[in-house]
């Protein structure tokens, strides 16, 4: 499991590059970022190398911002890579709530995975490892 | 039936004959009857038998909305009651409501005052009377009801909602006179042109009485376009009676107030001072015959002036100018009052909400819509949008039980929303012809 920030933001004009520019003063280094927009607001989701530090500097400056447990798998950068591991999770019925990709070298790639439930998140655990699949910790990505 | 012509076309001294003795009785009545009145009218060192001119009223105390919710809920009767046949109530702050009670002959004054709506649009046994004001403690639906029964109409109970049934009763009834909020109105008007009706053809209307909410005068000859008939504006308030209490002739040039039943005064509200006829203040209301609910010079908060001179249609009863908003923070929101400090209760049960808030009203195609802007409070977990959804709709949801008015969640980042110092700007009104 790893860290990742969550962050709040409304539909308005210069809030990303507000959100931005505050991780940048904070010296925080980012490795993924995605938006899951609606009509009024998004949501932001951050890897990066220093959530606790990453969700003070957020706050300080007015942002809600929340740290949340998430699944980082590492796969193959290769056709198939993220198909393959949803195939082990597919027999288990789980519910995923959302998920996203990012490359970081050039030979594996990382699948983020938000898996609904305690118990659920370490059934999948035990059946991506014995399928051979790495998970990575904070560590792992730096 | 005091809506004789006799009565509308009265010289005005006699009219206030009428007003004086009636007033004499409301004051001694209420002196006697409602604990209330004792009080405030001692501690004023008013005399209730000292009224011998309209002009004494002036010393009697005002009576605020304040006070009668704090009589709820029938602190303010002055007859037993066995003698109260039907009450209403208007929405109030913190769900306590303002009550006002009818007897029997109070419910015939109030559909006769209504009725006079009907007269000033020629109208009577040959009209179909459709009221799609909602029905219930609101006096809208019931009050118009009365008034079309009264006058004689052919009187259809359609309360309000949906559109595209009022739609097929208003062409397929006949209706010639509507009674609704002129945002419903148009509402209905520009529903039937959605779904490829003419509305000036397909409807057969003569008259439009509509009230519970200013218009302007713009948005009435879009109306009268639309539907090819002519708009009357109705005033009233439950806290004395109900829509009725003025209406407009066809004329269309201010609002007759039914003077045998109600004596107006105009203030200034921040003196309390009364003002001559033609300038604009508060209009203040003593009821002259109420026997459930009378009240001693009622603070309306309504902006409005007393038209001088004498209306082209003869009548006699003076005439108030439409309304020019009001002096509290109450909103009307399609026709229903709004406090702004019943959305901070609802807040108050929803503790993911931080308390700051403001409610942006605009107007989409011709009705009201309420945005109700929101902060998360800290610790909330948002991350996923399913849960911001379900909190949205939650508050959605108890507003709506709360306000009777539905609203729009749009939920904010912190400290977004503008704090300031003195009295928050709680409420931004984008509405046409607030601007």
């Amino acid at each position: 499991m790893i860290d990742q920030i969550t962050v709040f933001l409304e539909n308005a004009e210069g809030r990303l590059a507000a959100l931005c520019r505050t991780l940048s003063d904070a010296n925080v280094n980012m490795s993924a970022l995605t938006i899951a927009d609606t009509t009024d607001y998004g949501v932001v989701r951050i890897i990066c190398d220093a959530p606790e530090k990453a969700k003070e500097a957020l706050t300080e400056a007015n942002f809600r911002a929340v740290v949340t447990k998430v699944s980082a798998i590492q796969v193959p950068n290769r056709p198939g890579g993220l198909s393959d591991l949803l195939g082990v999770l597919d027999d288990l019925d789980l519910n995923i709530e959302y998920g996203y990709c990012f490359s970081v070298n050039g030979d594996t790639a990382v699948d983020v995975l938000k898996i609904r439930g305690e118990a659920e998140v370490a059934e999948a655990t035990a059946a991506l490892e014995a399928a051979g699949f790495k998970l990575l910790t904070l560590a792992d990505l730096s | 039936m005091t809506s004789s012509k006799d009565i509308l076309t009265l010289p005005h001294d006699q009219l206030e004959s009428i007003q004086l003795e009636g007033v004499k009785q409301t004051v001694a009545k209420c002196y006697e009857n409602i604990p209330f009145y004792r009080d405030s009218f001692d501690a004023a060192g008013f005399d209730p038998r000292s009224v011998q001119t309209l002009d004494d009223l002036a010393r009697a105390p005002f009576t605020t909305k304040q006070d009668l919710r704090d009589n709820y809920p029938y602190g303010m009767l002055a007859v037993p009651l066995k003698d109260v046949r039907e009450i209403h109530m208007s929405s109030g702050t913190t769900g306590v409501a303002t009550v006002g009670a009818y007897t029997d002959r109070d419910l015939e004054i109030w559909g006769d005052c209504f009725a006079r709506g009907v007269f000033y649009a020629n109208g009577g046994e040959n009209d179909v009377m459709h009221v799609c004001y909602g029905y219930g403690l609101f006096t809208g639906g019931l009050g118009a009801h009365y008034g079309g029964v009264a006058a004689g109409c052919t009187t259809i109970p359609m309360s309000a909602g949906n559109t595209e049934r009022q739609i097929r009763v208003l062409r397929e009834m006949g209706s010639t006179i509507l009674c609704c909020t002129p945002s419903y109105a148009m509402h209905i008007a520009d529903t039937a042109i959605a779904m490829g009706l003419d509305p000036a053809k397909d409807f057969h209307l003569r008259a439009g009485i509509h009230g519970a909410e200013a218009f302007s005068d713009n948005f009435r000859a879009d109306l009268e376009k639309k539907l090819d008939y002519k708009v009357l504006d109705v005033y009233g308030l439950t806290e004395t009676m109900g829509p009725g209490v003025a209406v407009e002739c066809w004329e269309q040039n201010g609002l007759h107030l039914a003077e045998d039943h109600f004596f107006a005064e105009i203030i200034d509200p921040e003196t309390g001072k009364r003002l001559p006829d033609g300038e604009w203040g508060e209009l203040v209301i003593t009821t002259i015959d109420r026997e459930a609910s009378p009240v001693v010079r009622y603070r309306t908060r309504d902006i409005t002036r007393i038209i001088p001179g004498q209306c082209a249609c003869g009548r006699t009863h003076r005439r108030i100018d439409r309304l020019h908003g009001r002096t509290d923070d109450m909103l009307i929101i399609r026709g229903v009052n709004v406090f702004p400090s019943q959305i901070e209760d609802v807040m108050k049960t929803v503790p993911e909400l931080a308390s700051w808030y403001q409610v942006e009203l605009t107007t989409v195609s011709h009705l009201d819509r309420v945005t109700l802007k929101v902060e998360l409070e800290q610790g909330f977990d948002f991350d996923e949008i399913a849960a911001i959804e379900r909190l949205q709709r939650s508050v959605e949801a108890k507003m709506k039980t709360a306000l009777s008015v539905g609203l729009k969640v749009k939920i904010v980042e912190p400290k977004s929303i503008p704090r300031s110092e003195g009295k928050a700007k709680r409420v931004i009104d984008l509405r046409k012809g607030n601007e």
